[in-house]
C-alpha cells in the first residue's frame, strides 16, 4: 500500500498550518476530527466546505462521517458569525430567572431569530445550553465576556451600541 | 519525584507562605470574574505594593457563596470580605493586623457551619495554576503513599470500603467499578474522565476543574494504577474554557515534576493523561457516547453490555468517572475508607457537592454530608427564598431528575431517597423554584431540552420527547384536554421502559414528577385555562370571542 500523502493545504492561508499542527500532532489519526474541528473553528470562526473537505481528506475519514460530526454537535457552526455576538444562556437557572423575556427582547430588537445574524452582519444572536455561571442567573456572554444578573434594559443597550461599532 | 522530594516541596511552600504576615486570597472564579475580580486583584496587589507590608495575593478557585461576589479571605485571621470593589483595595490592606472593615464583612456563618469540606477542601486556599499550592497541601502525597506503600488491590480495597459511589448521578459503586476494569485482561487500558458537565444549572465540575485541576489528576492517577492503566482522558464541555486551559497548566506542570509521565516515583507505573474537548451535546455526559466523542465519532450511545469496563475506548478496558469522583480518592487514600464511610448516610457516604441556585439567597457552591435534610441545604445554607416569595418546589438531577414539593423538605439526600421520590441526586444542580414558576413550563422546558439532546438513535427517545413536547406545549397553551394528561403518562412510561441509553429513561421524570405532586396545575392549565404563576401565555376565551366578534 503507498504511503499516504496529506492533501495540500487550501490557500496560504497561515491559519490552515494551525489546523495542519493540530493534525500532525494526533498523527492524522481519525479520533482528531472533533480536535481539528475545534481548531478550525477557532481559527476561521466557523466550518465550511472547504474546511471540512479538506480536513476529512487528511484524516481519511468519508466526508458523510465528517458531515454527520459537525452537524451533531451544537457547539460547531456552518455559518460566519456576526461581528458581535450576543449569547444568552438558556439553562435551568438562567430559565427560571427569565432568559425566555431577555430572548424574546433580543429577537424583537434584532429582528432575527435565535442561531440568526442579523442582514448586515453586525450580530449574532445565540443562545447557549448552559456556561456554568448559573448562580448570576440570568446570564448573557457578549463577545465571550459573562454578564450576570442580565436585565434586558442594559442587554438591549449593548446591542444598540454593537448596530453601529 | 519521590515521597522525600515531595515533602521537601511542601515544606519549602510552607516556608515561603510563612516569609509573609497575611495572605489575601481573592476568587477568581467565573461569577467572581463577571463582577471585576481581576480589576480587584489587580489593585489589591498595588495596593499591597505600596502599603510596605508582607501581603500576598492569591488567586483561588470558587469560595462559594457566589451571589456575595467578589469575595476575598483575608488569612490568618480568615476574614470573609463580601461584594468587594476595586475601590476597597486600599480600605483592605490598611485594615491587615488591625480589626477588619466592617462595611464588607460577611457574614455567612450559617452558610458555612453546616458544610463538609472534602471535594472542595482546598477551594479558596489555593492557586489554581501553581503545583506548589497543591503540593503544600498533601497534593499528590495520596498517589506516592499509593504507588510506594500500597497494591494495586489495597487500593481498591480501600476504595471498596470507602462506600464511595459515582458522583456523576448513577451512584454505582466505585470500588465495583475499579474492580472490574482491574480485572479486565488486556495490555491497554483507559481511565476517562468525564467532565462533560451537561446538565443545566449544574457548575460544580467547573469549579473542580478551575479551582483544584490537580485533585482530578491525581484522582485519576490513583485509578490508573489501580486498575492498571497508562493512559487517561479528560473530556471537556468547549464551553469550559477556563476549564481547558487550568488543566491544561496543570497536566504541563504535573510532567514537568514527573507526577505524570513514565516511571513515576521512581516506580515502573507510567501515565499520562491528555484534554478532549466536547462539541455541545448533553448525551455525551452518557459514558459510551462519550467514549464515541472521544474517538471522534458523533455521540451515539450504544447499547450494555459490553460495558466500557471490559470493551471501553478503542475497545480496550477503560474506567470512566465523574469529575467530582476522582476528586474524591486522594483523601480516601490519605485518610483511609473508614474516615469517608463516617459521613454520610447508610447507603450514601461522604459528601455531595451541589450547586444551589434559583429563587434563593444565596445561590452558589456548597458541599455538605449525605443524609442532610433538604430543608437544611435551602432554608439554613441556601438562606430560604428571597423577596418575601413561597417556596414552591426543588429540581435536583438536572432533565433528568424530578421537582421536589415543600412537604418534602424534611427529606435526607441520598441516592436512593430521591429516586424513591421520583428524582435523582444527579451530578449536583439544585435549582429552587417559588410561586413565580410553573410547573408544567418548567415540564415542557426539560422536555425541550431532552428533545433537542435526543441523539436520535432509538425511537422511544427521539420521537418519545417530541410528542411530549406537543402535548405539554397544548396543555400549556390552555388548549389541553384531559384525555391528553393521560396520554402524556402512558407515554412517559414507555419512553422510560424503552429507551436505549440514560437520556431516554429519565427524560420522562421531570413530566412525572411534576404531574405526581403538581396535579392540580396541570388541572389548571386544562380545565380553567390559566396558568396560577402567569408565566404561560393563554388567551382568555373571552377577549378572543370579542376580538371575533369586531
Amino acid at each position: 500500500m503507498p504511503a499516504f500523502t496529506p492533501p495540500p493545504l487550501p490557500s496560504d492561508d497561515k491559519r490552515w498550518k494551525i489546523v495542519n499542527g493540530t493534525m500532525r500532532k494526533n498523527g492524522f489519526a481519525r479520533h482528531a476530527l472533533i480536535e481539528t474541528l475545534h481548531t478550525v473553528q477557532s481559527a476561521f470562526g466557523y466550518l465550511d466546505d472547504d474546511s471540512i473537505r479538506f480536513v476529512a481528506l487528511s484524516l481519511r475519514v468519508p466526508l458523510s462521517q465528517a458531515y454527520g460530526v459537525v452537524t451533531f454537535y451544537h457547539y460547531f457552526s456552518l455559518k460566519p458569525p456576526g461581528k458581535h455576538t450576543m449569547t444568552i444562556c438558556a439553562g435551568t437557572a438562567c430559565y427560571i430567572k427569565g432568559a425566555d423575556k431577555l430572548i424574546a427582547a433580543a429577537e424583537k430588537r434584532l429582528g432575527v431569530a435565535r442561531g440568526q445574524t442579523t442582514s448586515d452582519g453586525q450580530i449574532s444572536l445565540m443562545t447557549a445550553r448552559c456556561v456554568g455561571a448559573c448562580s448570576r442567573a440570568p446570564v448573557v456572554l457578549c463577545d465571550g465576556a459573562v454578564a450576570g444578573e442580565m436585565a434586558a434594559e442594559p442587554m438591549l443597550e449593548q446591542l444598540e451600541r454593537w448596530a453601529v461599532e | 519525584m519521590t515521597i522525600e522530594e515531595l515533602e521537601q516541596v511542601a515544606k519549602s511552600v510552607c516556608q515561603e507562605n510563612d516569609k509573609y504576615d497575611f495572605e489575601v486570597n481573592v476568587c477568581m472564579d467565573l461569577a467572581c470574574m463577571s463582577q471585576g475580580a481581576d480589576r480587584l486583584r489587580d489593585a489589591l496587589e498595588k495596593a499591597a505594593g505600596a502599603s510596605g507590608k508582607n501581603i500576598l495575593v492569591r488567586r483561588t478557585g470558587c469560595m462559594g457563596p457566589c451571589s456575595s461576589g467578589p469575595l476575598v479571605r483575608v488569612d490568618p485571621e480568615e476574614h470573609l470580605y463580601h461584594h468587594v470593589k476595586a475601590d476597597n483595595a486600599d480600605a483592605i490592606v490598611a485594615s491587615l493586623g488591625g480589626p477588619p472593615v466592617p462595611e464588607l464583612q460577611c457574614d455567612l456563618n450559617d452558610h458555612f457551619d453546616r458544610q463538609v469540606r472534602v471535594v472542595l477542601e482546598n477551594a479558596g486556599h489555593i492557586d489554581p495554576e501553581k503545583i506548589d499550592d497543591y503540593i503544600g497541601r498533601d497534593g499528590y502525597k495520596a498517589l506516592l503513599t499509593a504507588l510506594t506503600e500500597m497494591t494495586p488491590n489495597g487500593v481498591i480495597h480501600r476504595i471498596t470500603e470507602s462506600g464511595l459511589r459515582g458522583r456523576g448521578g448513577g451512584g454505582y459503586p466505585t470500588g465495583l467499578k475499579w474492580g472490574t476494569v482491574a480485572k479486565a485482561s488486556g495490555e491497554l487500558k483507559y481511565v476517562v474522565c468525564n467532565g462533560d458537565e451537561g446538565d443545566p444549572g449544574a457548575f460544580m465540575d467547573r469549579s473542580v476543574m478551575e479551582g483544584d485541576p490537580h485533585r482530578v489528576i491525581e484522582g485519576m492517577a490513583i485509578a490508573a494504577y489501580a486498575v492498571g492503566a497508562s493512559k487517561g482522558f479528560i473530556y471537556v464541555r468547549a464551553e469550559y474554557p477556563v476549564a481547558v486551559s487550568r488543566l491544561t497548566t496543570a497536566i504541563r506542570e504535573a510532567r514537568r515534576r514527573g507526577l505524570l509521565g513514565n516511571g513515576i516515583c521512581n516506580t515502573p507505573f507510567n501515565f499520562d493523561v491528555e484534554i478532549r474537548l466536547g462539541a455541545g451535546a448533553f448525551v455525551c455526559g452518557e459514558e459510551t457516547a462519550l467514549l464515541a466523542s472521544i474517538e471522534g465519532k458523533r455521540g451515539t450511545p450504544r447499547p450494555r453490555p459490553p460495558y466500557p469496563a471490559v470493551s471501553g475506548l478503542f475497545g480496550k478496558p477503560t474506567l470512566i468517572n465523574n469529575v467530582e469522583t476522582f476528586a474524591n480518592i486522594a483523601p480516601i487514600v490519605r485518610n483511609g475508607g473508614k474516615w469517608f464511610a463516617n459521613m454520610g448516610s447508610e447507603r450514601s457516604k461522604g459528601t455531595k457537592v451541589f450547586a444551589l441556585t434559583g429563587k434563593i439567597a444565596n445561590t452558589g457552591l456548597v458541599e455538605v454530608p449525605m443524609g442532610i435534610k433538604l430543608r437544611e441545604i435551602i432554608e439554613v445554607i441556601g438562606g430560604g427564598v428571597p423577596d418575601g416569595h413561597q417556596f414552591k418546589a426543588v429540581q435536583t438531577g438536572g432533565p433528568s431528575g424530578g421537582c421536589i414539593p415543600a412537604e418534602m423538605l424534611d427529606l435526607g439526600v441520598s441516592y436512593d431517597a430521591l429516586m424513591a421520590v421520583g428524582s435523582i441526586m444527579g451530578s449536583g444542580g439544585m435549582i429552587v423554584m417559588d410561586d413565580t414558576s410553573c410547573m408544567v413550563n418548567v415540564a415542557k422546558f426539560f422536555v425541550e431540552f431532552c428533545m433537542t439532546e435526543s441523539c436520535g438513535k432509538c425511537i422511544p427517545c427521539r420521537a418519545g420527547t417530541a410528542q411530549m413536547f406537543t402535548l405539554l406545549t397544548r396543555i400549556c397553551d390552555g388548549k389541553g384536554t384531559m384525555d391528553d394528561l393521560d396520554l402524556l403518562i402512558s407515554l412517559c412510561e414507555t419512553i422510560k421502559e424503552t429507551s436505549l441509553c440514560g437520556l431516554g429513561m429519565t427524560a420522562p421524570n421531570p413530566v412525572l414528577s411534576t404531574i405526581k405532586y403538581f396535579r392540580n396545575e396541570y388541572i389548571e392549565h386544562i380545565v380553567h385555562k390559566r396558568c396560577p404563576a402567569g408565566v404561560c401565555n393563554i388567551e382568555a376565551p373571552a377577549a378572543v370571542s370579542a376580538e371575533v366578534l369586531a
